[in-house]
């Protein structure tokens, strides 16, 4: 068994939600540039200049590549044999709370849903833990910014619906969000498991790299398949028309029940931001 | 090639800009997000004034980041604009001319475009730190208490944006995208 003190949760929460919002990962910063150099519309490829030129100034100055520098998700893969000393979601609510002031970033989270009192600190964290063997600890801190997370969407999809239905699915919320979600996005899509599985996956999705497909070649060849579909519509950066709609789409999927294929679409900005530690 | 607007703009200056000018805005425009919109709108519901003169008056629908040492605000992209449409029309008829956000509208704010003369532009989305830079002097104006929500007034120098939809209803969203796919 291994032991870990709940503070070190902290710091590295701390510096990831910092260095996250600031510095676009090196996948996106990847796609945007092939993105551009592929891009044939006049009015898109001044687009993506301008989204390129933005990280470049983010980076070199540390400030936030967006103002929404989002609700702090906070993914931890905690092995089975490790042991945590203190306070788990007070270590993790810290590293925001201290990652949100000295980063300078916007505290963009409101205490009730309905009420709606801003918390000051950007606390609390949404976190997500997943038990997995070893006695190590992976971090991950990924800031969501609204503007695409409010254009998600799931179903419900019959076993009839199939592959077709899916497709149908996804291309319909891509189609119905245009430019609200600050495209070229990057689609989360979970297929199977139950409700909030689905929803579950779907956001998963968004925290692999652009740069690996879905290990099963049914699900990378519908990955591949999706996105030249999405890149037909014509949305284009920001809705202005043009063949960069998407970066990439990414599947996660997992069993469900005879009687139900629910799917879940999750949309992320071109600014899809995410740090990984393990400890 | 981009049109150079100096603030405020008035009825008339809004029917002369068309869907897909790229303009460069100069001069004074307020910050206003959800929050502030339901409070301005309540204040116009009960006959007061509102904290700042909204004849002519151009509204950024941004919540910035806060300033590090040394910058005048930090960074200040624009937030998705069809969440201010329940708000807009109500602001348009009280004198607001011009509305800067990204995303889709209302057909009830087109027609009230329509019917006063306003216009909306389209920032780039994302783009927070490079519209900084165009952001020369900042204070706050009133609602504090929202945080990142609160209004302030921008002194902007050539803040790039795209009028996406003019006051005859005009639409680059539709019209972009169709261009692109006649391209093809």
């Amino acid at each position: 068994m291994r032991e870990f003190q709940a503070g070190v949760l902290t710091d590295a929460i701390r510096d990831l939600a910092i260095e996250a919002n600031c510095v676009l990962p090196a996948d996106m910063q990847a796609r945007i540039e092939q993105a551009r150099r592929d891009e044939p519309f006049p009015t898109a490829q001044g687009i993506l200049d301008k989204i390129i030129e933005n990280y470049g100034i983010a980076e070199r100055n540390t400030v936030p590549i967006c103002q929404d520098t989002g609700v702090c998700c906070v993914f931890l893969k905690i092995g089975q044999d490790v042991h945590i000393n203190g306070d788990l979601r007070a270590a993790i609510d810290e590293g925001v709370r201290q990652g949100y002031a000295q980063g300078y970033l916007r505290k963009s989270v409101v205490g009730d849903p309905l009420r709606r009192q801003n918390t000051g600190d950007n606390t609390p964290a949404m976190l997500y833990t997943e038990i997995v063997p070893g006695d190590r600890i992976e971090l991950t801190v990924a800031p969501k910014g609204f503007g695409s997370e409010n254009m998600s969407r799931l179903a419900m999809l019959k076993p009839s619906d199939g592959v077709e239905g899916v497709k149908a699915f996804i291309l319909k919320t891509v189609e119905e969000a245009g430019p609200n979600p600050c495209p070229p996005i990057v689609v989360g899509v979970g297929i199977g498991g139950t409700f909030d599985k689905a929803a579950y996956l779907a956001k998963k999705a968004l925290m692999r790299s652009l740069d690996v497909r879905n290990p099963d070649p049914y699900y990378a060849g519908l990955e591949a398949e999706l996105l030249e579909k999405i890149n037909a519509l014509g949305i284009g950066p920001q809705g202005f028309g043009g063949k960069t709609t998407a970066l990439a789409v990414n599947i996660e999927w997992m069993p469900t029940h005879i009687a139900g294929l629910p799917v879940a679409v999750n949309i992320n900005c071109h600014v899809t931001r995410h740090r990984t530690v393990v400890l | 090639m981009e049109k150079h607007i100096q603030l405020p703009i008035t009825r008339d200056m809004a029917r002369e800009i068309k869907s897909g000018d790229a303009c460069l805005l100069s001069g004074v425009i307020y910050t206003a997000r959800d929050a502030a919109h339901k409070r301005l709108c309540a204040l116009l519901d009960e006959g007061r004034p509102l904290p700042f003169d909204v004849k002519d008056a151009t509204i950024y629908y941004v919540g910035p980041t806060p300033a590090k040492p040394g910058q005048v605000i930090g960074s200040a992209g624009p937030t998705t604009s069809y969440r201010m449409d329940a708000y807009s029309p109500k602001m348009i008829a009280a004198g607001e001319t011009g509305m800067i956000g990204k995303g889709k509208r209302s057909a009830e704010v087109v027609e009230a475009m329509k019917q006063y003369g306003a216009v909306y532009f389209a920032a780039i989305g994302g783009a927070g730190a490079l519209l900084s830079s165009c952001i020369k002097e900042a204070e706050i104006v009133c609602y504090e208490d929202l945080g990142a929500e609160a209004v302030w007034r921008l002194r902007v120098e050539n803040l790039p944006v795209v009028c996406v939809i003019d006051s005859t209803g005009s639409n680059l969203y539709e019209t972009g995208r169709k261009a692109y796919l006649e391209t093809l």
